[in-house]
């Protein structure tokens, strides 16, 4: 999921070479070799039309429909009749809450993990491409990036709960009680640490990337010319690395705005927007308006939509110097 | 990827040699040794000793949640004495009633992994296969629906699953295994990039070409050309799509369906240490995975090397 760097290239190449072989078989145009590719063409198109054909159908129905019915559903009321009346809950207090809560949320974890990611991926340079530490760090990034939801809530009630491993050390050494107005793990704020601990991991497998294109030449061009390795920092890697930061920032913001398992897991009511979401889905009317729940869903996807349009023109310019 | 990282090679050859325990033979590259103990040392990448210490405390810190989910699952009461007895207990056939309902989810999930993967084989794998071969300008097109699901949540996306699912349980009967093709949705992206990457690795076009043109029909090209060329890239899209699965709690909570990891919510409430022990071994199982999946992309960047003389 992480670049969308490399496409154009390769993409690039099939067409020419694609055309290529069909102006090869058009060189010889004499009528005979033209019959005899016929049939050919003629088979493709309906093996390209039986492999393509389940494929539209299975989007369409599972990916196109849902999409199409979640974002336009808020523009309906309840008997059908096309409306503009629910998107009056957007302004509603308990739904601006929401979105300012997974703003912040989103926001503060996407930093955290961010820099601390970014950092990580500074020390993974000096280590082997290829070796066994960085394949372990690899997997064990795309295990906590992906998989946890759940886990990872049932880890961190293991750690920071009520009974936690680190509460109680806490309180035995500083005698401070991480849980003192309340427990902190089951609060949108308390929420960030265990957000940190996925949007780290994310930062690693998208930021690397980055990182590897900077190519160790440059540092070398940049001290034969007399830099300092703070010049080099920053008049060489920090330019270069810069759209690549903000992008993998960008995409842990989208990837802490969406996220819904460890959130759910951990906290009962709504609060941030996901969770708003299903106490609409679970219990229709809190507002008093229909389909709020498809309004909710349309302002996540236009924050999504605006989150990822900004992050994959920056990839591109990032991509400039991944090659 | 491997050609960024056969680019940056592993940086200091000076005397601190990186810790890497297998081959340190292979040196990394001639280049700017210098010979004096301690070489200057040029670009981005940190002396081996900061990176340690910069892994080391992330690393400990990372670990702390881990061993917390651990120590938790031989914890006893709340006085801090240790027991096995959570793991004993799993065997007992008296608390069967309890887990069972974390066996049943167990093997929904699978059963939808291997729906899931069937319909990364079945159907994407062949859409990718024929837009590479055959129609390259939708190539794009075909990259855009498969990174949808990334930018829009599952949150939303089960918005409209509701009532697309309300018609798939007259249709299909409302087992857990239907969740499945929404699985597969969301398992695009990820099952999408592995094979994509393999076909760009491979000269689809010319290896086709040159079978068809040695008599090849359509069925052996497939088996004994694509198939066996795009393995690799397959095999970590259906690892990947396993791990999606396992991992999935949106839409079976939003659906109602009992899988593993709805399961695991459902249980903790009346036995925290056992959806304890399964986080911790599905994580394990999850880590594996992508360790072999690891693996498989190396022997891709070793196998290659004696690729350039294969069509001498």
């Amino acid at each position: 999921m992480t670049t969308a760097s490399a496409p154009g290239v390769p993409a690039a190449t099939l067409v020419t070479s694609e055309q290529a072989t069909a102006a090869r078989a058009g060189t010889p145009a004499d009528a005979t070799a033209r019959r005899g590719a016929g049939p050919r063409v003629r088979r493709r198109g309906g093996i390209a039309w039986l492999g393509l054909t389940p494929f539209a159908a299975y989007v369409l129905l599972f990916l196109a429909v849902p999409a199409v019915i979640a974002v336009g559903s808020g523009f309906f009321d309840a008997s059908g009749h096309p409306t503009l009346a629910n998107l009056a809950a957007l302004g509603d207090p308990s739904v601006l809450r929401a979105f300012g809560g997974s703003f912040g949320l989103s926001a503060a974890s996407a930093v955290i993990g961010a820099v601390v990611g970014a950092l990580v991926c500074w020390a993974l340079a000096a280590l082997r491409p290829d070796g066994i530490v960085r394949s372990m760090i690899d997997s064990a990034a795309s295990v906590l990036a992906q998989f946890g939801g759940v886990m990872l809530a049932f880890a961190f009630i293991a750690t920071i709960g009520t009974q936690g491993l680190v509460t109680a050390w806490l309180v035995s050494t500083f005698h401070w009680d991480l849980n003192a107005d309340g427990a902190f793990l089951y609060t949108v704020p308390g929420l960030v640490i265990p957000y940190v601990y996925f949007q780290v991991p994310l930062m690693v497998l998208t930021f690397m990337p980055a990182l590897e294109g900077v190519k160790t030449q440059w540092g070398e061009a940049a001290a034969t010319l007399g830099a300092s390795r703070f010049t080099y920092w920053r008049r060489v890697a920090l330019p270069v690395l810069a759209p690549a930061f903000c992008g993998s920032l960008l995409l842990l913001f989208a990837n802490g705005f969406s996220s819904f398992a460890t959130a759910a897991a951990l906290i009962s009511q709504g609060g941030i927007v996901p969770l708003t979401i299903r106490a609409q889905l679970t219990s229709e009317t809190i507002i008093g308006l229909q389909n709020v729940a498809g309004v909710l869903a349309l302002g996540m996807v236009v924050v999504m939509a605006v989150v990822m349009t900004a992050y994959s023109l920056l990839q591109r310019r990032a991509a400039r110097w991944q090659r | 990827m491997a050609a960024v990282s056969a680019g940056a090679p592993a940086r200091p050859a000076g005397p601190a040699r990186p810790a890497g325990p297998a081959r340190s033979a292979r040196t990394s590259r001639p280049a700017r040794t210098g010979g004096p103990a301690r070489a200057p040392r040029f670009g981005t990448a940190p002396s081996l000793g900061t990176a340690a210490v910069v892994l080391i405390v992330v690393g400990l810190v990372f670990a702390v949640p881990l061993v917390a989910l651990l120590q938790f699952t031989f914890r006893q009461g709340t006085d801090g004495s240790l027991t096995t007895a959570h793991y004993t207990a799993l065997a007992d056939p008296a608390n069967a009633g309890t887990y069972q309902p974390v066996f049943d989810g167990l093997g929904a999930s699978l059963l939808i992994a291997v729906i899931a993967v069937a319909i990364v084989l079945l159907v994407l794998l062949p859409a990718q296969v024929i837009t590479a071969l055959h129609h390259p300008r939708l190539r794009r097109i075909l990259e855009f629906v498969c990174l949808v699901p990334i930018t829009v949540p599952v949150v939303v996306l089960v918005v409209g699953f509701v009532p697309v699912y309300q018609f798939v349980a007259q249709v299909f009967g409302s087992g857990a295994w239907t969740l499945s093709f929404a699985i597969g949705i969301i398992a695009l992206p990820f099952a999408f990039r592995p094979i994509s990457a393999a076909i760009t690795a491979m000269d689809l076009i010319t290896l086709t070409e040159a079978a068809r043109s040695l008599g090849a029909s359509w069925w052996t090209v497939t088996w004994r050309v694509l198939l066996p060329n795009l393995r690799r890239g397959i095999l970590a899209a259906c690892f990947l799509t396993i791990t999606v699965v396992l991992g999935e709690y949106t839409l079976a909570s939003f659906l109602s369906r009992t899988t593993f990891q709805t399961a695991l919510l459902l249980v903790q409430g009346t036995d925290p240490y056992v959806a304890a022990i399964f986080s911790l071994g599905a994580l394990v199982f999850g880590f594996l995975l992508l360790v072999a999946i690891g693996r498989i992309g190396q022997r891709r960047t070793r196998v290659r090397r004696p690729h350039p003389k294969d069509p001498a």
